[in-house]
């Protein structure tokens, strides 16, 4: 059912379509937080006219509480909109200018078609207001989700890059784990460790972890859980470098390693390594 | 109805498992197996994963269920090219496939076959450090 | 919660699992799962399907993108209007196979995702619920 509210917004909306747009626009470029160097004065004039024409459909449709399946194309729009200006870096206020800033020319419309009928007025821009507030909120959701997202992907690069998979010897991984290893951690490891032994046809991959202060059984779990995967696979792995401590702490824990070798050193590791590839390592007879 | 092919190379037999399995597919490859490995002799298994994306409980039994039926009849079975994720959700399941030899590709389950024919090895330990409990 | 889609699929056959599977796959690339997810799933769906089948006498899956607090989920439903299951506890348990036994693999489907609910009585069938987060 279309409200007279409703309707009056609709109709506003449809018939200034053109000014409001131009208006708008000018008021984007004009304000402080346009970041011109972010985003090209044809995209903003794309996504605005786009916008306009989902509100508008949608008022029409007879809603105007910015929820439900008319208001689905708005959304994704701003979906799509405010994840990119995460993405690119905007601010979240620079992001939900693009709504708010729509409230002026929307309204000066308003006072134009309404002028004479002071009630009318308030209650059409009572419900456009209300309107626009919910649909700028939701665009800053979205956009702290998108921030979220960014973070969370420079995370797991960065924890890509803290452990670093090294090829040691033809078919033999070696992966120094260093610092304290958590859930998440973990499992960026163990993903990369296997991705690596496809890459490199190794057979055999050494985790040291001299360089791990701590180990729970969580950790224990996951570190398990990657040697049995790569097993799976058709490699094997040796654990390097348990110090004492991590040994009593297995121990008490009741982990079993049974079924995993286990070396004091990456070096006498790595000769395992070698003998099961089949190499041998010998030094020539000094003159 | 379809079968899964089976190729003889020497003393072993090579399955290629290309298609997403349902359970009577499994069951029939299980049979044809042990059939074949009993009419051409075969020595050894290889099969070659390296299609599946998915291996669940019924799949990964199987897997078992032939190796452990190969070994009875005098034949290594070797399971290559599970994937990553495979083998990540695999191990998450439960299933460790204990008693099941893997190998990263067909080139290495044949040379590991052939190492473990040439040591007179007929059963599940390897002495040569392959991957196997 | 929000829904923001949903398909039924029917759960009668072995190759009604084999379509699951797909079905199940595609939804997860869609909703943008990693492969590691992708498989978790599919495998979680492929062990609730068969139970549905062959435990289950055939039922139905229901798949639905559902959104809670700004998180985007694959969830699926199963139900069957077979003999139940008389002891879940028993049963979760079952499913923690290393290779031998039956086991009706909802432990592991439990394990493979982020949330489980099963409610399930003698005589009244089964029904199961999954999601997996993004």
């Amino acid at each position: 059912m279309v409200s007279a509210r409703n309707s009056l917004l609709a109709d506003v909306l449809s018939r200034s379509q053109k000014d409001i747009f131009n208006e708008w626009v000018a008021a984007q470029l004009r304000s402080a937080g346009s970041r011109s160097d972010l985003i090209t004065e044809t995209e903003l004039r794309e996504q605005s006219r786009d916008f306009l024409q989902r509100l508008g459909a949608a008022v029409a449709a007879g809603s105007d509480d910015g929820d439900g399946p008319a208001w689905a194309p708005v959304r994704e729009l701003l979906d799509t909109l405010s994840r990119a200006r995460a993405r690119r870096g905007f601010s979240a206020s620079e992001t939900a200018t693009f709504i708010f800033s729509l409230k002026e020319p929307l309204f000066a419309r308003l006072r134009q078609e309404l002028g004479r009928d002071a009630d009318a007025l308030a209650a059409a821009t009572w419900s456009a207001t209300v309107l626009l507030d919910r649909l700028g909120l939701y665009t800053t959701e979205v956009y702290q989700k998108g921030r979220e997202e960014v973070i969370a992907r420079q995370q797991r690069e960065l924890l890509e890059l803290s452990t670093p998979v090294v090829e040691l010897w033809d078919g033999v991984l070696g992966l120094p784990l260093i610092g304290t290893l958590d859930s998440a951690r973990t499992q960026v490891v163990m993903e990369n460790l296997l991705s690596r032994i496809v890459e490199t046809g190794a057979s055999i991959a050494i985790i040291d972890i001299t360089g791990v202060p701590t180990v729970d059984t969580l950790v224990a779990q996951h570190l398990l859980k990657t040697i049995a995967a790569a097993r799976l696979m058709g490699a094997d792995c040796i654990i390097s470098g348990i110090r004492p401590q991590i040994a009593q702490t297995i121990v008490h824990l009741g982990v079993d390693l049974n079924a995993v070798a286990t070396k004091a050193t990456l070096a006498g590791a790595f000769t395992v390594a070698l003998q099961r590839t089949g190499y041998t390592v010998s030094r020539p007879p000094r003159a | 109805m379809e079968r899964i092919p089976i190729l003889k190379m020497g003393e072993f037999l090579l399955v290629s498992i290309q298609v997403d399995m349902h359970d009577r597919l499994a069951m029939t490859l299980q049979d044809d197996l042990t059939a074949q490995i009993v009419k051409r002799r075969a020595r050894g298994v290889l099969i070659d994963i390296s299609s599946l994306e998915i291996v669940d409980s019924f799949i990964g039994r199987t897997l078992a269920n032939i190796a452990a039926m190969s070994r009875i009849l005098d034949a290594e079975t070797v399971v290559v090219g599970m994937r990553p994720a495979v083998a990540i959700t695999l191990v998450e399941l439960g299933m460790s496939l204990s008693g099941v030899r893997t190998a990263l590709d067909v080139e290495r389950g044949m040379a590991m076959l052939r190492a473990s024919l040439a040591a007179g090895n007929g059963g599940a330990a390897g002495g040569d450090g392959a991957a196997t409990h | 919660m929000a829904l923001l889609r949903t398909e039924k699929l029917p759960v009668q056959s072995q190759d009604d699992v084999v379509q699951v599977r797909q079905a199940v796959r595609a939804w997860a690339v869609e909703l943008g799962f990693s492969l590691v997810e992708q498989t978790k799933i599919v495998t979680a769906a492929s062990e609730l399907a068969r139970n549905a089948v062959v435990h289950g006498g055939g039922g139905s899956v229901e798949l639905e993108s559902v959104e809670t607090a700004g998180r985007r989920g694959l969830r699926l439903t199963f139900v069957d209007h077979g003999p139940g299951i008389a002891d879940i506890e028993q049963a979760m348990k079952d499913g923690y196979t290393t290779g031998g036994g039956l086991g009706l693999g909802l432990g592991g489907a439990k394990r493979l995702s982020n949330d489980f609910e099963i409610r399930s009585q003698p005589g009244a069938g089964t029904w199961v619920r999954i999601v997996r987060w993004k």
